[in-house]
């Protein structure tokens, strides 16, 4: 027994430095997964195919969503009016299989229970998956920023950007408010994702646990449509989304956005607390 | 080969199991101590209040038909399944409090292989070392490397795992346990859907890690496949630890049997039973019987003594797969 503890002495108590490696590998993951390059496939080809119909249908002044009838004055509007039209189903679609897949696809195939062995730790294995799950909701958006911002200027140039308030924007700023625009959508799909990721806990279907984030996505849109429950609105963690047309107004009108992130952090914290409870003392049999 | 096992459990093993480790005492010399585990799923008992010891150094094999709670067993000592009730410990440290110390130190396969299917081989095992606090990344390719080559993988090392034949995939799960220095491993089932050569490779695989000084546990519903290569056993059936400890005391607790050739079959019969030989049948001029302790010299000393001629007399301990059929019951069907 003493011949043992010595041969084990020397290794001590092991260092552990924080590492991003888990991190890195699951961006990889997901990042190197076909389904998920087609999954933004399609989120930047609706700014693409946006742009090329107006350029050749010019609508008339007046027709057409806000943004869109401004796509001729400004290429940077077709990012936006592309962020309108996929901020309610699109990119939603695309978190929920990113969330889904996050721990029910690892359950599902057993390399859950190869990771929780390495060891990993089961907080650090959903900090570090609700983190990718973050980083995966910038790609979606910037899946549609980027394209949108780049055939916009190729299509319509660069021309000074008018605000919704009537005034105008150097180019540069106009780049700044894409970029605000960019990080509160990709915060607001942050905190579904938080919704996703407790799902995913709770089964070990990945489809499964997509359907049901893109179902309660679609129920909270169809609330939020209902005026009898206007109270209700503002807790809806989608309800200031659409608000992200404010950061186009000249001065920004702060009131919906932060509110907004306040919703944003509050769903991602008590959500990713639940998945936690739910998966700390999981008995994982798959 | 048997008596070969014997021997290396007799050199290697620093305390064998006394089978008196009271509950909650943990013994640092087991590399593996459970007190009362049990779980139940619903209503089911899977693991019905077990106490396993395994000795640091042991080889030990995890036997038990199918469904008899072997997989489950080895979950709770991964830290996988919360136990219902009862403790564990592995290499001396409680689960699931330092767990995470203790599984740095143990390389598992449990229940089959599993990887992400559009991964290669090595990718998906440098997944599994980045997911690792503790391993270095500088020295992460040679390891990998190391461990592929050492389950004969490094050729299709670039191949997609959904490419992977069963075997294959077993290899890859088997080198994943091997990517650290390991002071146990804990192996369940590692040769399932491997061919006999395949098999053959991974007894002398274990074979050459325990002589490293890697303490093995390893399941199986197959007894032949790890009796060769095993120092201890332990056998389960329906949820329960129905025999443990070193192979020769398995195989010591099931009855040696006498069998005696004699032109005098009926006297020998009595002459037998006087000196308290149970279970005696007589069949022609066979005499089969249950000696219990008595020693061979005595038994041949008295028949000659009466006058039964002996034409040919032995005592033989059963083998263990009779002993492995009576302990298991059903033998190896798939049990409730």
């Amino acid at each position: 027994m003493s011949a043992v503890e010595a041969a084990r002495a020397p290794v001590g108590r092991p260092r552990v430095l924080p590492s991003t490696r888990l991190l890195r590998s699951e961006l990889r993951l997901i990042g190197g997964r076909r389904r998920n390059q087609a999954g933004l496939a399609v989120l930047a080809a609706v700014p693409i195919l946006m742009a090329v119909v107006v350029k050749i249908s010019t609508p008339g002044p007046g027709e057409g969503p806000n943004f869109l009838s401004s796509v001729t004055a400004n290429g940077l509007f077709v990012p936006l009016a592309a962020l309108g039209v996929e901020v309610a189903m699109f990119l939603p679609l695309a978190m929920s299989m990113l969330a889904g897949d996050s721990i029910a696809g690892e359950a599902n195939i057993g390399t859950l229970r190869y990771l929780l062995t390495v060891p990993v730790d089961r907080t650090r294995l959903l900090a570090v998956k609700y983190a990718s799950l973050c980083i995966g909701a910038l790609w979606g958006v910037l899946a549609v920023v980027v394209p949108g911002a780049v055939i916009g200027l190729a299509l319509f140039g660069a021309g000074p950007l008018p605000t919704l308030s009537g005034t105008e924007l150097g180019f540069g700023a106009g780049l700044w408010r894409l970029v605000l625009v960019s990080l509160y959508l990709s915060a607001g799909l942050a905190a579904f994702a938080a919704i996703g990721l407790f799902i995913s806990t709770l089964t070990e279907q990945p489809i499964g646990a997509a359907i049901a984030a893109m179902i309660v996505n679609i129920v909270a849109w169809i609330l939020d449509s209902v005026p009898q429950l206007d109270w209700l609105h503002p807790w809806l963690f989608m309800h200031d989304w659409l608000s992200f047309a404010d950061l186009m107004r000249d001065p920004i009108h702060w009131g919906n956005i932060t509110h907004g992130l306040w919703i944003d952090l509050a769903y991602a914290v008590v959500f990713w607390l639940l998945s936690w409870a739910r998966f700390s003392g999981k008995d994982v049999t798959s | 080969m048997t008596q070969l096992a014997q021997e290396r459990a007799g050199a290697r093993d620093p305390a064998p199991d006394s089978g008196g480790t009271g509950a909650g005492s943990r013994d640092a010399t087991l590399a593996v101590q459970t007190s009362g585990l049990t779980k139940r799923f619903h209503h089911q008992t899977a693991v019905d209040s077990i106490d396993l010891a395994v000795p640091r150094g042991a080889v030990y094999g995890f036997l038990g038909p199918n469904g008899s709670g072997k997989t489950t067993t080895i979950r709770m000592l991964l830290g996988l399944v919360q136990p219902t009730s009862g403790t564990r410990s592995v290499l001396g440290m409680p689960i699931p409090e330092q767990a995470n110390e203790a599984l740095h130190r143990v390389g598992s396969l449990v229940e089959g292989p599993a990887f992400h299917p559009y991964l290669s081989g090595r990718a998906n095992l440098v997944r599994l070392d980045a997911a690792d606090l503790l391993a270095d990344p500088r020295t992460a390719r040679t390891r990998i490397d190391a461990a592929l080559d050492r389950v004969g993988l490094l050729a299709a090392a670039a191949k997609r795992y959904r490419a992977y034949s069963l075997g294959m995939r077993q290899r890859l799960a088997i080198a994943a346990a091997l990517l650290q220095p390991r002071e146990l491993l804990v192996l369940d089932e590692p040769t399932n859907g491997l061919d006999p050569q395949g098999t053959r490779e991974v007894r002398s695989l274990i074979g050459s890690l325990a002589s490293d000084g890697t303490t093995v546990f390893v399941s199986s519903h197959l007894l032949a496949e790890v009796e060769q290569i095993c120092t201890h056993l332990g056998v389960m059936r329906e949820g329960r630890l129905v025999a443990q400890g070193t192979v020769a005391e398995v195989r010591g607790a099931g009855a040696r049997t006498l069998r005696l050739e004699t032109p005098q079959p009926q006297a020998a019969v009595g002459v037998l039973e006087g000196l308290g030989v149970q279970e005696v049948t007589l069949r022609g001029e066979v005499v089969r019987g249950i000696p219990e302790s008595l020693g061979g010299e005595e038994i041949v000393a008295a028949l000659v003594q009466t006058g039964v001629g002996v034409r040919a007399f032995a005592i033989a301990s059963p083998s263990l797969e009779d002993l492995f059929v009576s302990l298991t019951g059903e033998g190896f069907d798939v049990s409730g």
